[in-house]
């Protein structure tokens, strides 16, 4: 069979020792940032991005998606032990894994997050490589026009699916879409927007751009009203969940898993929709739904599946499309591009051993996670009381350091200070930091899609609603705009993301 | 809800507006082309212009039915701290070396906090000073002079 042939070939890959110490070493670094609240995959993958440009293709995808999933992991330990979620995707774990830690019953919470997101991992890792070539063979027969729209598809929905106002986010896209224009045209080699400095040429970086609006703005926005955190657990006991537990988490477990793999691939935040949906659903179908809220483990087992399984399933439009769903995999993208691949629909048949050994790796990434972070539960309690005058610095200074590393340009650094000040202002004014991001790296490809697909229909823009494909992308992309913009849907939207703040 | 004024928003809006504004002046002098064959500017034209009028409706939403926003206070002492540790950072890395450049950087970033104590700034820098140099000159063999050309020694 295909699928088995290409996983054997991944595992191959993903099992070199080198690739094994790379992908423990990313998964190690995701749970800390996980488990540190205020430090986010997105801001750390910016800032380890300059670093990994040494290391082999494959080597450093693993590594940064071992981070990603990670990080989601780590989450879940903050969110159980003391009741901050580390990652916007942990924060419905926090409701009954918090209850669960103060009756005494961290350990089986803990140990219910794990087996389930190893269980979810798993499944989205047969997902992800079952999926993901079907979908690549449709992409390849795409033209201009139809990857245009679908990039319009991708941006608008990443709005309606986020929390936020909708026309906020969508000038925040546009804001991205200019940003991405800075430097030399692609047609013409004309120079725009570079006011004569010719470090500007390449355009503005976008690790400069990442660790501005996602990191330094985080890290004034937490300056604002400094906290010093309280750990509660101080030792974890009786990790192993007692044979009810283990009967009352498998259906949750299946159920999230599925829902996690299916809103996964949705632009936008598909891994924090997992999570809440399947909290929902375990609250709708339990016996006993007085007890959510209160300790119930089915709220901590299914979520937990949901966020994981999402995380692994959002590669398959990056690796298929070249479309990242979210932020991290739009510095994926530029992951990709360090290192002199375009991603896109060819990937995976011009470098197979590089994006099977990536799918593969997820599994042993998994694997990795619960072997390791089950028996060092203890070190990552002890991390939580590192404070954060401390941290903060660690982060702009790496940060700093590794920017400048790209390129040795000292214009990168300085274009972090001003995203970051922009970031943290628009932030304030209640505008999300993700749409500017992939806007910005969708921004050329739309600029370039546009301007070939006309070129193509010698300057007849009708080509876009005539090709049947660009034109049910294109719908799509409207009624998705129309949706967000009913005050109805409006308030439900409010609604979920309400439950997620408290 | 309705009726009420946000300040966020018309802030939010007016700087779409200038960005906007500020590339589709720019744009203005380069070549636009046709649809056919758009030249440099066209697409930064278009784009500039429709941020522009997103950020006008934000504005005059702002003014009619803002969406209230608390938007607290603004740690002054932190943003200038931290764009004074990035600029100086941009400024000497070349010349003043990894190590003094590296320490400095954190000094100033360890002080954008209100609560950290002189000293605690300091060690921490110190420490933040060595690890660096541990992931980045040792580690990952980054080819930067330990101490620059500043250093008459």
């Amino acid at each position: 069979m295909d699928v088995l042939d290409n996983l054997a070939l991944g595992f191959e890959t993903a099992l070199q020792p080198e690739n094994v110490l790379f992908c423990l070493v990313g998964v190690v670094l995701g749970t800390a940032i996980g488990v540190l609240p205020g430090i986010g995959p997105t801001a750390t993958i910016a800032m380890l991005l300059p670093i990994t440009f040494n290391f082999e293709p494959v080597s450093s995808l693993i590594m940064l998606a071992g981070i990603y999933y990670g990080a989601q992991y780590g989450g879940s330990t903050t969110a159980i032990l003391i009741n901050l979620p580390g990652e916007a995707s942990a924060a419905v774990t926090a409701i009954d894994g918090h209850a669960m830690a103060r009756g005494g019953r961290a350990g089986p919470a803990l140990a219910a997050a794990a087996l389930g997101s190893f269980f979810a991992g798993t499944v989205a890792t047969v997902v992800l490589a079952a999926f993901a070539p079907p979908l690549a063979r449709v992409a390849l027969r795409f033209g201009p026009a139809e990857y245009f729209s679908l990039l319009v598809l991708g941006l608008i929905a990443s709005v309606a699916l986020a929390r936020g106002s909708a026309i906020k986010g969508l000038a925040m896209i546009v804001l991205g879409i200019l940003l991405g224009t800075v430097g030399q045209d692609i047609y013409t080699g004309t120079p725009r927007f570079v006011f004569g400095v010719r470090e500007l040429y390449g355009g503005l970086e976008f690790v400069s751009v990442a660790v501005g609006v996602f990191g330094v703005a985080e890290i004034l926005r937490n300056l604002e009203d400094e906290k010093t955190r309280t750990v509660m657990v101080r030792k974890v006991k009786n990790l192993w969940p007692t044979r009810d537990d283990f009967r009352r988490i498998v259906a949750p477990v299946l159920r999230g898993t599925g829902l996690g793999s299916a809103l996964g691939v949705l632009p936008g935040g598909g891994h924090i929709i997992a999570s809440f949906a399947s909290y929902s659903v375990e609250k709708r179908v339990s016996k006993q739904p007085e007890e959510f809220g209160n300790g119930a483990i089915e709220g901590v087992a299914g979520p937990e599946s949901a966020n994981n399984a999402a995380a692994q399933t959002s590669f398959i439009p990056l690796l298929t499309l070249g479309l990242p769903p979210n932020p991290v995999m739009a510095l994926m993208v530029g992951a990709f591009i360090v290192q002199g691949i375009t991603p896109g629909p060819n990937v995976i048949t011009d470098e197979p051993a590089l994006v099977w050994g990536l799918i593969a790796s997820m599994w042993v990434g998994n694997l990795l996670l619960v072997m390791l972070n089950l028996p060092l539960i203890g070190f990552w309690v002890k991390m939580l009381t590192i404070p954060y005058q401390v941290l903060f610095p660690a982060i702009i200074v790496f940060a700093a350091i590794g920017t400048y590393s790209l390129g040795f340009n000292a214009f990168d650094v300085y274009a972090i200070a001003v995203f970051g000040v922009l970031g943290y202002v628009l932030v304030k004014c209640g505008c999300e930091p993700a749409p500017l991001l992939l806007g910005f790296v969708l921004g050329p490809l739309l600029e370039e899609n546009l301007r070939r697909a006309l070129i193509i229909s010698r300057g007849d823009p009708s080509v876009f609603f005539t090709r049947p494909i660009s034109a049910a992308l294109l719908a799509l992309a409207v009624a998705a705009l129309v949706v967000t913009m009913l005050p109805a849907i409006r308030q439900r939207r409010e609604v979920v993301f309400q439950e997620e703040e408290g | 809800m309705e009726n009420r004024q946000s300040f966020a928003d018309v802030l939010a809006g007016a700087i779409f507006i200038a960005i906007g504004l500020a590339f589709v002046v720019g744009s203005l002098g380069y070549e636009l082309g046709t649809p056919l064959r758009m030249g440099p500017g066209y697409f930064p034209l278009v784009t500039g212009g429709v941020l522009a009028v997103l950020g006008l409706v934000i504005v005059v939403k702002g003014l009619v039915a803002g969406e209230q926003i608390a938007f607290g206070r603004i740690p002054w002492r932190s943003v200038v701290m931290i764009v004074a540790a990035i600029v100086f950072f941009g400024l000497t890395i070349r010349n003043l070396g990894f190590v003094p450049t590296v320490a400095v950087t954190a000094l100033l970033t360890a002080l954008a906090s209100y609560r950290i104590r002189l000293l605690t700034a300091v060690a921490a820098a110190a420490g933040l000073t060595v690890l660096s140099w541990l992931v980045f000159i040792v580690g990952l063999q980054l080819r930067l002079p330990l101490y620059g050309d500043w250093f008459p020694f």
